[in-house]
């Protein structure tokens, strides 16, 4: 009975430095997260209260006016992002996936070590190397600078993060699940493709969002490839602007004009991003 | 009568770690064969090698022979052929996890190229009510299959392995996870599945065992100590070993 009532004595005496710990945590996060969030607030409000004015209808439709000229837009930007990166995905999605899918469902393969290994290199390469290397590839080749060779470095950027998701989200699904097909008679290349990539595709398509967030922003391996064009341009053989390009042009520009489309460009880039994340997000949501 | 499966001095390594020792067994076609024995002696382990299923694990090794009809399974032969012809339960419930239930019932046939949705219907229903579920999910085939019961998707799991009409079933510890009717219904169904199926069956349940089986093989810190009908094995065994584990002295 004593001893009942000792324990009883404890709870009660540790309850209480059990509420101030509990308070002290909850205060230590809150900051955390606020130390986080500020930065992030920081930029949208930067862009938003700079960039926002300078939207307008001319800045979906028409390209950038001479300079020195009011007026304009980043039609030739935006459609070119839009085909960099249509580009950039055939490469990166199809090679990532597969390379994830290799690494994650193969993993007895003698050529195991050396697609990690490729991936993991690939993966530390500066982006505007990889530029170099589309480059030597395509413009030098093709004596042409094009939206192609720009997807293709985008493309080669893309490739690691995607295997790296891929191969993490399938290591995921369960040993089991994968014993189950098999013991059903199904060869394993059935399995992996009905069975356990269906299990793995929200984290996929997290991991490929990931990727084309990450090379919709970069500027340093199109100035080589992409080039930049003034006019807007349909055709993927020849050059093509996109916003990262645009921004960096006009951002240090001394007419104000371009000043402003410049914040825009930034501004419309990461709205693009953001929704683009957030449709795949609910696309693939579990039913 | 010739045996379906013969193993003959079969060493099962988990990297270095021997896990099942110089097993020789034979089972004959048509029959239901137990095997018993405590935590950890290697029955699972010996269960897998019989379907190829340790070319998954990392470090897993299988030695010796084990011929299906003759020829060995480990030999010059597709796993994938061995395993259409031995289908397997396993001891934890794996339902695919992206399927409904009628999609997890009938997903080896469809995958494996059968479209005409009534003869899949036909063998989803079929085969749920042998495994005593039909009546439980018939008005929610098209519901997710993680939605159901441990229990639940235990059966889902053996009318699984049924659909596609194996000629052996490897269960390892079916009926661990079912309530006593369930149990009852599928120990039923071993029976009546024998005239067209041989089984090799997990159980700690000495009573199961019993009841089911012809056979009873038990096995003790890998090694398979005696093997013979299920009768001589539990009233009159060889070894003593044997003798004290299934009259619940040890184990
Ligand atoms: N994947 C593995 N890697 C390493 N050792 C393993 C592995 N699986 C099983 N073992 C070991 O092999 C031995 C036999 O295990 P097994 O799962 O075959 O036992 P079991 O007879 O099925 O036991 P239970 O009745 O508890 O299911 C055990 O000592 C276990 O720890
Ligand atoms: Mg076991």
């Amino acid at each position: 009975m004593t001893t009942t009532l000792r324990h009883a004595d404890r709870i009660a005496t540790s309850r209480g430095a059990r509420r101030i710990r509990n308070v002290v945590a909850s205060v230590l996060i809150g900051l955390g997260t606020l130390v986080v969030l500020v930065p992030l607030f920081l930029i949208f409000w930067y862009l938003l209260s700079r960039g926002l004015g300078a939207i307008d209808l001319d800045f979906f439709t028409r390209s950038p006016a001479p300079p020195g000229e009011a007026g304009g837009g980043l039609l030739n930007a935006i459609v070119g992002t839009f085909m960099l990166l249509i580009i950039a995905s055939l490469i990166g999605v199809t090679i990532g996936i597969g390379g994830g899918i290799f690494l994650a469902e193969f993993p007895r393969h003698r050529l195991v070590p050396l697609v990690r290994l490729v991936s993991d290199v690939l993966s530390g390469i500066p982006a505007i190397v990889l530029g170099l290397v589309a480059y030597g590839l395509i413009v030098v080749t093709t004596r042409q600078f094009s939206a192609w060779a720009g997807g293709v470095a985008l493309g080669l950027l893309m490739i690691p993060i995607v295997v790296r998701t891929t191969e993490e989200v399938l290591k995921l699904v369960p040993t089991s699940v994968r014993e189950a097909g098999l013991s059903l008679g199904l060869p394993q290349w059935r399995v992996t493709l009905s069975i356990v990539l269906p299990a793995a595709t929200s984290g996929i398509v997290t991991g490929v969002m990931l990727a084309v967030a990450r090379v919709a922003g970069e500027a340093a391996p199109l100035l080589f490839t992409a080039l930049g064009n003034n006019l807007l341009n349909l055709d993927p053989s020849k050059p093509v602007s996109a916003l990262p390009l645009s921004i960096y042009v006009f951002a240090t520009s001394a007419y104000p004009e371009q000043q402003r489309l410049a914040i825009a460009g930034a501004l419309v880039l990461i709205l693009i991003i953001f929704v683009a994340s957030l449709v795949a997000r609910v696309a693939t949501r579990r039913r | 009568m010739n045996p379906i499966l013969r193993a003959r001095q079969v060493n099962i390594y988990y990297g270095d770690k021997r896990a099942v020792r110089d097993i020789d067994l034979d089972i004959a076609p048509n029959t239901v064969n137990a095997l018993i024995g405590p935590s950890g002696c290697g029955k699972t382990t010996f269960l897998r090698a019989l379907n190829r299923m340790h070319d998954l694990t990392p470090g897993a090794r299988v030695e010796g022979t084990i011929t299906l009809d003759g020829e060995d399974i480990y030999g010059d032969v597709d796993p994938v052929s061995i395993r259409r012809r031995i289908g397997m339960v396993f001891q934890k419930p794996n339902p695919f996890p992206t399927m409904t239930v009628l999609d997890n019932v009938v997903a080896g046939l469809k995958l494996a190229g059968i479209r005409d949705r009534g003869t899949l219907l036909e063998v989803a229903e079929r085969s749920l009510r042998q495994a005593a579920l039909w009546d439980e999910v018939k008005d929610r085939l098209n519901t997710p299959a993680t939605g159901l019961s441990g229990g639940q998707q235990q059966r889902l799991c053996i009318a699984r392995a049924l659909s596609v009409e194996p000629e052996i079933l490897l269960m390892d510890e079916p009926t661990s996870a079912l309530d006593p009717q369930s149990t009852a219904r599928i120990e039923d169904l071993m029976s009546d599945l024998k005239k067209d199926v041989t089984i090799i069956i997990v159980t700690h349940n000495m009573h199961q065992a019993a009841r089911v089986s012809d056979t009873t093989s038990f096995f003790l810190i890998g090694d398979l100590v005696e093997h013979g009908p299920t009768d001589q094995i539990f009233t009159n065994p060889r070894d003593e070993r044997t003798e004290s584990y299934v009259t619940g002295r040890f184990g």
